[in-house]
């Protein structure tokens, strides 16, 4: 079974999504990230493919996207890195990233080279729907990989069905109408969203991301969700510390329990 | 029609909407609209009626008798420099402030290279009384000082783009980043045939008067709507897609789109897209793009701010690899001295955009019948600055 799939079987709350890009701060960090995130208890990792013109991040994925780059890392050295990964690690592995390094790479090899990696799902943001299903739906089933689609406060509730039915694991439920970053807090509208998020009763598992940064909005998103996802908080906290190692399982465990 | 979009939002393999969910619903809304709303009598009318009392329109169909004499053929300019702001861009930000205006938006963006696309959409913001800001790269707001300035004092806010290179496509990835964060009441005027469907088609569609005009005024002073070239720069493609949009179907006109060489297209400062990019995706739509080997995007150079972007409308992609337009580039210098040339022998200083369309006419095995038209696109006000620094006049 997809390992996405069994996360979701086995586990309906607090599920808690860790994504950073590859290859950030330094090159090789991807597979160390990635051990600690497994050991301190995180339960998906979503690694970033970094790109040149990240259009849907706000500036702190922007700028750890351009170290990645000038550290050297591509796609075809992110799937080394993968595999490596995966010799230990047991959570699920998201690759999220925009489309056209995927394009560029061929997306049959793509497919086949993340799953034989160890990929279980992947994230492309400016792949629509229709786009999806198109052209590639059936090289992702192929591969047993799943395609994990965004929906946002603005996406109607037509679309959000046909979201829904279209979708395999979870859908990533963006908390606003906003680029990635971490705001602190949720306002009254975005509680409202989730609460109306909830009450479709969709066939799909969701995790909320964008804007979570700490236990307050790891909470509140968990508790209309089946847990959340922490990107801009997490790369600022890698930026921060002298040595992630140290200071990882603190960090998880800080989104967790209340401080 | 073969040569337009199709239903799918797509030319040939080229276009489609790759644009996150979060922009879903303001495309959707475009999208669904567009046409109907441009097709209508009041549209038409306002619209009509704002091209010929505030731009200026039509503009002049001019032959160059001594151009004409030097190149051995029937040479017309056509004078989109003549219009308000000082080139063709207006055409558009008239045409998306009214179409914003009937979707109920309050607020504009816009990107800028240049700065001409900006002062545009700043000039019609201030007519309309809509708030607007312009992202532009904080690299050019240096180099393009004058235009910041005029975006200013149109009631305009600019705000330096300072990711990436800090050029025209940095400022278009921040123009996106704030439509994703105010998605309800703002408009995006994207100043390009590019982007996601239908702004390729919109865009094109606002600029076509340059090709009906040219109709018109070629049929009244010889009698046949048909030249034998036009002849427009590409950067993005919008006023190539103009002033080819009503000869696309009509195979025997020989439409030549040029594109900047920079120093060469064999070095690495070049922004010729067609012959140095391949199929790729970048802000919301499948084109030609110049590119690495691992998708990342890279940045294009030329001497002409406007013309240094890495991709080109889908439409102009189509065209070429249909072999319908054929792309032909001018380096810095060709385009330079075409420009001298123009203001020694026309008395018309061009933009260094429309001086690569005019660097060309020397590389066309023309004879003393051929009818060109070689479209104009910007006066050379803003680039004094750039003829200057070149000195070789």
């Amino acid at each position: 079974m997809n390992r996405i799939t069994h996360l979701f079987s086995s586990k309906a709350e607090n599920i808690l999504s860790v994504f950073y890009t590859a290859g950030f701060p330094n090159l090789s960090d991807t597979i160390s990230i990635a051990r600690e995130l497994e050991r301190a208890g995180a339960d998906i990792i979503e690694i970033g493919i970094p790109f040149s013109d990240p259009v849907a991040d706000g500036p702190v994925i922007q700028e750890s996207n351009k170290i990645a780059l000038d550290n050297g890392m591509n796609l075809k050295l992110l799937l080394k890195q993968v595999k490596e990964i995966r010799q230990e690690a047991k959570l699920p592995i998201i690759l999220m990233g925009y489309l056209n390094p995927v394009l560029q790479y061929g997306i049959e090899k793509f497919c086949s080279d993340a799953a034989q990696a160890g990929v279980d799902g992947v994230i492309l943001p400016d792949l629509p729907l229709h786009e999806f299903e198109n052209e590639y739906k059936s090289c992702f089933e192929k591969n047993g990989l799943l395609n994990i689609f965004l929906i946002s406060p603005t996406t109607s509730e037509s679309r959000i069905r046909e979201i829904d039915a279209a979708s395999k694991g979870f859908i990533y439920s963006v908390s606003a109408s906003s680029t990635t970053g971490a705001k602190g807090s949720f306002s009254e509208d975005q509680v409202a969203y989730f609460k109306r998020l909830q009450s479709l009763k969709l066939k799909n598992p969701q995790l909320i991301g964008f804007g979570i940064s700490n236990y307050e909005s790891f909470a509140i998103a968990s508790k209309y969700s089946s847990g959340a996802i922490i990107g801009s908080a997490f790369i600022q906290f890698l930026k921060s510390v002298s040595d992630f190692k140290l200071e990882m399982a603190s960090f998880i465990n800080s989104l967790r329990a209340r401080a | 029609m073969k040569y337009q979009v199709d239903e799918r939002g797509y030319y040939g393999k080229f276009g489609g909407a790759f644009i996150p969910e979060m922009l879903y619903p303001n495309v959707e809304e475009l999208r669904t609209n567009y046409v109907s709303i441009i097709e209508s009598e009041d549209f038409k009318k306002e619209f009509d009626d704002l091209l010929r009392n505030y731009v200026g329109r039509p503009t002049p169909l001019f032959l160059a008798e001594r151009l004409s004499e030097k190149y051995k053929a029937k040479i017309y300019l056509k004078r989109e420099d003549l219009c308000h702001t000082g080139a063709h861009k207006i055409n558009n930000t008239i045409g998306q402030i009214l179409l914003a205006k009937r979707l109920g938006k309050q607020k504009i963006i816009a990107e800028t290279g240049a700065g001409q696309h900006g002062v545009a959409t700043a000039t019609v913001c201030a007519l309309m009384g809509m708030e607007c800001i312009v992202y532009m790269g904080k690299l050019d707001m240096e180099r393009q000082r004058p235009n910041v300035e005029r975006m200013r004092i149109l009631g305009t806010k600019v705000v330096p783009a300072i990711s990436g290179n800090m050029t025209l496509k940095d400022a278009t990835n921040e123009a996106m980043r704030h439509w994703i964060n105010h998605p309800t009441d703002t408009h995006y005027i994207i100043g390009s045939v590019v982007g996601p469907h239908p702004y390729p088609d919109m865009v094109a569609r606002f600029q076509s008067v340059i090709s009906q005009e040219i109709k018109n005024q070629l049929t009244n002073e010889t009698g046949n709507p048909f030249p034998d070239y036009v002849i427009a720069c590409v950067g993005g493609g919008s006023n190539a897609a103009g002033a080819f949009y009503h000869f696309l179907d009509d195979e025997h006109v020989n439409l030549i789109g040029v594109e900047a060489a920079g120093k060469g297209v064999d070095t690495n400062e070049s922004a010729a897209t067609t012959a140095l990019g391949k199929i790729g995706i970048l802000h919301g739509s499948k084109s030609l793009l110049m590119q690495t080997e691992d998708g990342q995007v890279i940045e294009p150079y030329s001497i002409s701010a406007g013309l240094d972007y890495p991709g080109i409308g889908p439409m102009h992609a189509h065209l070429f690899s249909t072999g319908r337009v054929q792309f032909l580039n001018a380096t810095d210098d060709e385009a330079m001295n075409a420009g001298i040339e123009l203001s020694r022998l026309e008395g018309i200083i061009p933009a260094i955009e429309s001086a690569h369309a005019v660097a060309v006419l020397k590389k066309l095995e023309l004879s003393d019948e051929d009818i060109v038209v070689v479209n104009l696109s910007g006066r050379g006000d803003k680039d004094l600055e750039t003829y200057i620094k070149w000195g070789k006049y």
